[in-house]
């Protein structure tokens, strides 16, 4: 093997054709092929090569090792060496929130198996289409606690959304035909295929393509017309109607659609932290993100609404606040591919199980035959919108510089967002930097704002960035990381530096877990345990800069205003290589507005002790 | 919080209870009965559950039962519009002197006698809970040495079979 000699290549991966996200996940039409003598690791290669996979992220080890030798000869599918599992997970996530295709990823048994568990259950909670393939020890060793044995099928099934022991080497072209298939439609998710050792080395057949054997799965797509149109008929009715738009209005590649239903409707609309991107920031209907860390507008809209239509949006705690007194005037028409999302938490009056391009064309197609009373200039809105208006201009998003004069975190994010543009892709990891980067970055279009919503998995950013940049080359890929987030899966950039992958990190380096710490202000009596990580300082372990350079990337700091600009634009320059930036940023600064856990909606504070009074605008 | 009697036909595959009863458990429901059986249609079980759940729980455990790939069809069976059986074996002590009596309270509850020995006898009984209840009561007296119950069973009344649909999509 040459590998040893050469160890740093640079493959530029190549460029697909730009694909928006709408596009994306269309099945193409695989070769027919009749019955070829192969193994099963074999027959699982050509599989994947069937299914139109281009890229596997993956770590290779004793039962997964047969699938790894024809891997080596496949001219279609390429294999990215990731560090731990766990970044091989993270980053075909990223490459499906990218690209919109389904994301695969590959470990061995026992351990690497495990290691997969925590990008599933994340890939599980934010509804991505995954396939995690891992090695199983050999049928005869299942069961008798073998070495590197882990029942990966029993510890992943409240995680994902089907999952497979294959235990006959016939059956692999079915399963993952399967496999695809349910991770891609209806309500997309991650599916787990378990393959043991002697069942990869077996001889077998393979043939092209399967027949699928799912009696039980049929998801609902097409709405309801009946419902739709009375959903219709509310909204044209309604003097204080919302849009709620969730992560399944841009799975389902319904942007367009929404962007009409707005305009005809003349509703406002809030995008949640999974659909930022979803409709254009700078929308003048659009009033920004609901929830725990909404804009004002934004929470008092869903909050003192009496229509909410919710689209591909579920309800999540973090957007209700306390759920009984959430909207207490509210109807909520509710549309969601998931059956059992509707009346989950909320009751729906106009329940609509579909695909939400579909639903939101016929919510659009009927409008249209109202026609009367619509747009946002209609007089019946005017009064909403007034109000509407004026709590933006009172209470818009913002922050205030350190008074020590340390550069604020918010700042540089918006710089980054500015300087790199609405073209550019963002991965956040989970916390404090997550949040002002869904605040404080403009996202005009759909597909660029990767984050994890409802795991809320620490330590996303940077193998998420670098799955999408594989997936999108074509687009600069930067990841806002927190030094907490960053020191749990920064290895990755060792696979983007040597695999060629030039992806582009700012640490928000506070020192501190910054989110924990705001808790810890506010609600614990500034009582700090446990969340000075000592990245600040004369200590400064580690040392950013010089960890990225250890791992191949350019190391930049920055500490002050003046440098900010430049740095974001030296990074910007730099294309050859994955670059780090350390920006040195002050403590204590906090994530506003704020609707503190277990309180309610109404009880949004606009900053620390400033709280909009919203019965004053009632009268 | 009220009794309902759930049947869910799924496709007879490895792990598929575990899917089903892992999921009442993670969705915070008690299962109080499970009962597991072919059907006349090859590669579809039947899963007999008795959960005791308020109206809306009930929907969001139903909604989440049909999302698991391997479920087919879900039918609530009302107790009315049901037949729903158990069947007990209960092994009662007995001597020359008492074995009659046990004998005449089986024979009142048409349960049967399926084993003898010198100091014991097995009643076998099927019926709803409440029958197997009183019947238990009556024979407790003599002394009840063991006893096992199955899941409760349930089917439709009148011609209509649930499984047909399900079978017609499955083929």
């Amino acid at each position: 093997m040459k590998v040893m000699t050469d160890p740093v290549k640079h493959p530029v991966p190549q460029p697909p054709p730009a694909s928006p996200l709408a596009l994306a996940g269309r099945a193409v039409p695989a070769q027919r092929q009749a019955g070829v003598q192969v193994t099963g690791a074999q027959s699982l290669i050509k599989s994947l090569e069937a299914l139109d996979v281009e890229v596997v992220f993956g770590i290779p080890g004793g039962t997964i090792l047969p699938a790894y030798d024809p891997m080596m000869d496949s001219t279609q599918v390429r294999h990215i060496l990731v560090r731990h599992e766990q970044g091989g997970g993270h980053a075909a996530t990223g490459y499906a929130q990218a690209t919109g295709k389904v994301g695969v990823c590959m470990a061995t048994s026992g351990p690497g198996a495990t290691n997969l568990v925590t990008p599933i259950a994340d890939a599980y909670m934010d509804s991505v289409p995954l396939v995690a393939i891992t090695g199983q020890v050999t049928r005869n060793l299942i069961g008798t606690d073998g070495f590197q044995e882990a029942d990966i099928v029993g510890i992943t099934m409240p995680i994902t959304k089907h999952s497979y022991l294959v235990t006959d080497p016939e059956d692999i072209p079915r399963v993952l035909a399967e496999a695809f298939h349910l991770a891609s439609t209806g309500r997309p998710g991650p599916v787990l295929v378990d393959i043991p050792k002697d069942v990869l080395q077996a001889e077998t057949v393979f043939s092209w393509p399967p027949r699928k054997e799912l009696p039980g799965y049929k998801p609902t797509l097409h709405p309801h017309g009946k419902q739709v149109r009375q959903a219709a008929e509310l909204l044209a009715a309604a003097d204080r109607p919302v849009l709620y738009v969730g992560g399944g209005v841009l799975k389902a590649g319904a942007t367009g659609e929404l962007h009409e239903l707005a305009e005809k409707s003349g509703a406002p609309v809030v995008t949640t932290l999974m659909a930022r991107g979803a409709f254009p920031d700078s929308h003048p209907q659009h009033l920004g993100m609901p929830g725990m860390h909404g804009t004002v507008s934004a929470v008092y809209a869903l909050q003192r609404s009496d229509l909410i239509v919710a689209l591909g949006a579920r309800f999540d705690d973090r957007v209700t606040g306390k759920l009984d007194s959430f909207a207490p005037d509210a109807k909520v028409v509710h549309v969601d591919i998931d059956p059992a999302e509707i009346g989950k938490n909320r009751h729906a009056d106009v329940p609509i199980v579909g695909d939400a391009k579909a639903a939101i064309g016929q919510l659009v197609d009927y409008l249209a035959e109202g026609a009367a009373g619509l747009g946002p200039d209609e007089p019946r809105l005017a009064q909403w919108w007034a109000q509407l208006d004026d709590l933006r201009r009172r209470y818009p998003l913002g922050y205030d510089k350190p008074a020590d004069g340390a550069l604020a975190p918010q700042y540089v994010i918006q710089r980054i967002g500015e300087i790199a543009g609405p073209d550019a892709l963002y991965a956040t990891g989970v916390g404090q930097h997550q949040m002002w980067a869904a605040q404080f970055i403009s996202y005009e279009n759909p597909g660029t704002f990767l984050n994890s919503g409802g795991a809320g998995t620490m330590g996303y950013a940077v193998p998420a960035a670098m799955g999408a940049k594989f997936g999108r080359p074509d687009k600069v890929v930067w990841a806002i990381d927190g030094d907490g987030c960053f020191q749990m899966t920064n290895q990755e950039l060792a696979t983007c530096a040597i695999e060629g992958i030039p992806v582009k990190i700012a640490v928000i380096n506070n020192g501190n877990l910054g989110m924990v710490r705001q808790w810890q202000t506010l609600f614990y009596d500034k009582r700090y345990s446990n969340t000075n990580l000592g990245t600040h300082g004369v200590g400064r372990i580690p040392d950013f800069v010089k960890l990225a350079e250890a791992l191949g990337c350019v190391g930049l700091r920055c500490e002050t205003y003046e440098d900010v600009d430049d740095v974001i634009n030296k990074a910007m320059e730099i294309n050859d290589r994955p670059v780090v930036i350390d920006f040195i940023v002050g403590a204590d600064a906090q994530v506003w507005p704020m609707v503190a856990a277990g309180t309610g909606n109404d009880e949004i504070m606009f900053a620390r002790d400033v709280r909009p009074i919203f019965d004053e605008d009632e009268c | 919080m009220t009794t309902h009697t759930l049947s869910v036909l799924v496709e007879n595959k490895p792990g598929v209870l575990a899917r089903v009863a892992a999921l009442f458990s993670r969705r915070g429901f008690n299962i109080d009965s499970l009962a597991v059986g072919e059907t006349e249609q090859p590669g579809v079980s039947r899963i007999t559950i008795v959960v005791n759940v308020d109206e809306r729980p009930l929907e969001q455990v139903t909604k989440q039962l049909n999302k698991l790939v391997n479920v087919l069809k879900i039918v609530e069976l009302e107790q009315s519009a049901s037949v729903q059986r158990e069947l007990l074996l209960v092994k009662v002590r007995t001597d020359a002197s008492t074995r009659s009596q046990v004998v005449e309270a089986a024979d009142l509850f048409r349960a049967r006698i399926v084993d003898v020995a010198p100091d014991s006898v097995i009643v076998e009984a099927t019926g709803t809970a409440d029958k197997l209840g009183a019947l238990l009561r009556l024979l407790e007296p003599y002394g009840i040495k063991e006893m096992v119950q199955s899941g409760l069973v349930a089917v439709g009344r009148g011609s209509k079979a649930i499984t047909t649909p399900a079978l017609r999509s499955a083929a």
